[in-house]
């Protein structure tokens, strides 16, 4: 977004919504609020006509393992008819519900399911929070920092069963960790 | 209650191996006589984990999986990637490569459009379009294959640029082609667009209005279908769309027909846009001057030490980018793809995730197939135009 649009769209945030403080991260504006206000807050969003972010663009779940609330979903919005873009993000705590966001925009149905497959994150109000992507007796939630990403099981046919059998994973080569210079955790 | 009552809804499962399912799809579908109540798809067939594997290499070595997502246009995949590492750095590709880019882009768009074009048409029995479209692919193909070696999985585009300059000749077949594709796209034409059996079986199909489309979550041809003109080519130029001249289609009924249209127009669009890039694409460097962060050349290479201690620490340790998050969005020819980077100041990113945009597309085949007609599914499914790589990833 051009300068002059990031500083518009700031002040009309900030008219809308006086309470919550806006962010800048580079070209973006960040908006960070809590699970309650969450669907009106969103609703607000899509409704008022300056803001006009009636797309759903991306849900994205984010793992930070050590901090307070470890677990974090962060929604891009996008107003075709503006044409601007906001993020906004929510700090969950562990087994913490989110509010499902399914009646602001029904795109966000699946984005929800995946993002509590993939981080355990629970969406309240989801009318089928099944898993999407994994196989269908899958344990675990793959993306969370602490899933090796070699995954913990594998199966094979084993002949002399004469069945596909599940079998912890076991690495002849261990997986390769690649050179990882000092890091800062964001 | 009657025996045929008791018999009235019932479930039938199509795919996962279904030639109409364009790939691994699998959809338990309720039908009520030959009516469509309900259709779940159930997706994940193809998953390989791709924002997992980002997370554990570096930022060089995880470019070619963005090819393996929608492979049926792979070079439009890259380009999220690498503009958003290279937005992460403040660097920006010289001129000549970002036309290169831009090129590449279109010829992936003009390669999914004609796969698109040739399914459509083979789900909905005109199977000569098939073929004809493959013809042209082919030649598109043969030209990826001139740039980087590669007919499908190219990894060309890089932070920085491309990988290596056009070779000889390729600037003259690639003008050949776009002088020629036009009356091709005619053809096309000719056998689908006045088609009775054709319009049969699309108009009215599958219609969504501009305010459901946008609560569906629809970018790209879907969204231009439906009638809101927005292209992120225009919305948001990136490298050089900003100078180049071309038109957005837009339908008008958003049914499967007006999307078929769109694309056929996006077609010739696309084929201006290449001609366009080919008169004004300057001779220059295809990479930032900025060793540390893109590939120093291979003769520089060969003789200074200087380059291969660059080259030897990109291929190894590979590149450091600052902590930072950032969302680049650009338009791929299925509609905007993204990719939300989280990076922690190391070599490797934080988190990556990728928005592929038949995955929202996909989501609202149950909308669109509500109340039609089991042969129509097969229509919906192709109007989408999935490709299982990107909706999985």
């Amino acid at each position: 977004m051009t300068p002059e649009k990031l500083t518009r769209l700031e002040a009309a945030l900030n008219q809308l919504l006086p309470e919550l403080p806006v962010e800048r991260a580079g070209a973006a504006l960040v908006l960070r609020i809590t699970t309650a206000e969450l669907v009106a807050t969103m609703t607000r969003l899509r409704d008022a006509p300056e803001l006009d972010f009636r797309l759903l663009i991306d849900l994205a779940g984010v793992h930070y393992p050590g901090r307070e609330k470890p677990l974090e979903v962060v929604y891009q919005l996008l107003s075709v008819h503006r044409n601007q873009r906001l993020r906004v993000k929510v700090a969950v705590g562990e087994g913490e519900p989110v509010p499902s966001l399914i009646g602001v925009w029904s795109s966000a149905n699946w984005y929800e399911r995946e993002a509590y497959e993939m981080f355990g994150i629970l969406f309240s109000g989801h009318p089928d929070l099944r898993r999407l992507l994994t196989e269908y007796d899958f344990d675990g939630h793959p993306l969370r920092k602490e899933f090796p990403v070699s995954g913990r099981f594998e199966v094979r046919y084993d002949a002399d069963q004469g069945r596909v059998v599940r079998e912890p994973v076991q690495l002849t080569l261990p997986n390769r960790e690649y050179y990882r210079p000092e890091r800062t955790r964001p | 209650m009657s025996a045929s009552a008791q018999l009235d809804n019932y479930t039938l499962n199509f795919g996962p191996q279904h030639p109409a399912a364009h790939g691994v799809l699998r959809l338990v579908l309720e039908l009520d006589g030959e009516m469509v109540v309900r259709a779940d798809p159930h997706i994940g067939f193809l998953h390989r984990g791709t924002e997992k594997l980002l997370e554990h290499k570096t930022y060089l070595q995880g470019l070619p999986y963005f090819d393996r997502l929608d492979y049926m246009s792979p070079m439009a995949q890259e380009y999220p990637w690498v503009l958003a590492i290279e937005r992460l750095l403040g660097i920006e590709a010289p001129p000549r490569a970002q036309y290169i880019r831009v090129i590449f882009a279109e010829l992936t768009r003009i390669l999914n459009h004609l796969l698109f074009l040739g399914a459509h048409g083979l789900d909905v029995g005109a199977m000569t379009m098939f073929i004809y479209c493959f013809r042209e692919r082919e030649r598109i193909l043969d030209m990826s294959e001139a740039a980087c070696g590669a007919r499908i999985h190219a990894a060309y585009f890089r932070p920085g640029g491309v990988a290596m300059d056009l070779p000889d000749g390729l600037v003259d077949r690639i003008a050949e082609f776009v002088a020629d594709f036009p009356s091709k796209i005619d053809d096309y034409e000719t056998l689908l667009t006045g088609n009775r059996i054709w319009k049969q079986r699309l108009v009215g199909i599958g219609v969504v209005g501009p305010d459901q489309a946008l609560d569906l979550g629809f970018v790209g041809p879907m969204l231009r279908g439906s009638g809101i003109a927005y292209d992120l080519r225009k919305a948001e130029p990136y490298d050089v769309y900003d100078r180049l001249d071309f038109d957005i289609p837009v339908g008008k009924n958003g049914d499967c027909y007006d999307r078929y249209l769109v694309r056929v127009n996006e077609l010739r669009q696309s084929t201006s846009i290449i001609r366009q890039c080919l008169e004004q694409m300057p001779d220059g460097p295809v990479r930032h001057d900025n060793f540390k962060v893109s590939t120093p050349y291979r003769e520089e290479m060969k003789s200074g030490m200087e380059s291969l201690i660059h080259h030897f620490k990109l291929h190894t340790e590979g590149l450091t980018i600052p902590a930072g998050e950032i969302y680049t969005a650009v338009e791929t020819p299925k509609g905007e793809m993204g990719v939300y980077l989280i990076a922690d100041g190391s070599n490797k990113p934080y988190r990556v995730k990728i928005r592929a945009a038949g995955f929202n597309h996909l989501q609202a085949l149950d909308t669109m197939v509500r109340g039609h007609l089991l042969a129509d599914v097969t229509t919906c499914v192709g109007t989408i135009d999935i490709v299982f790589g990107e909706i999985d990833r």
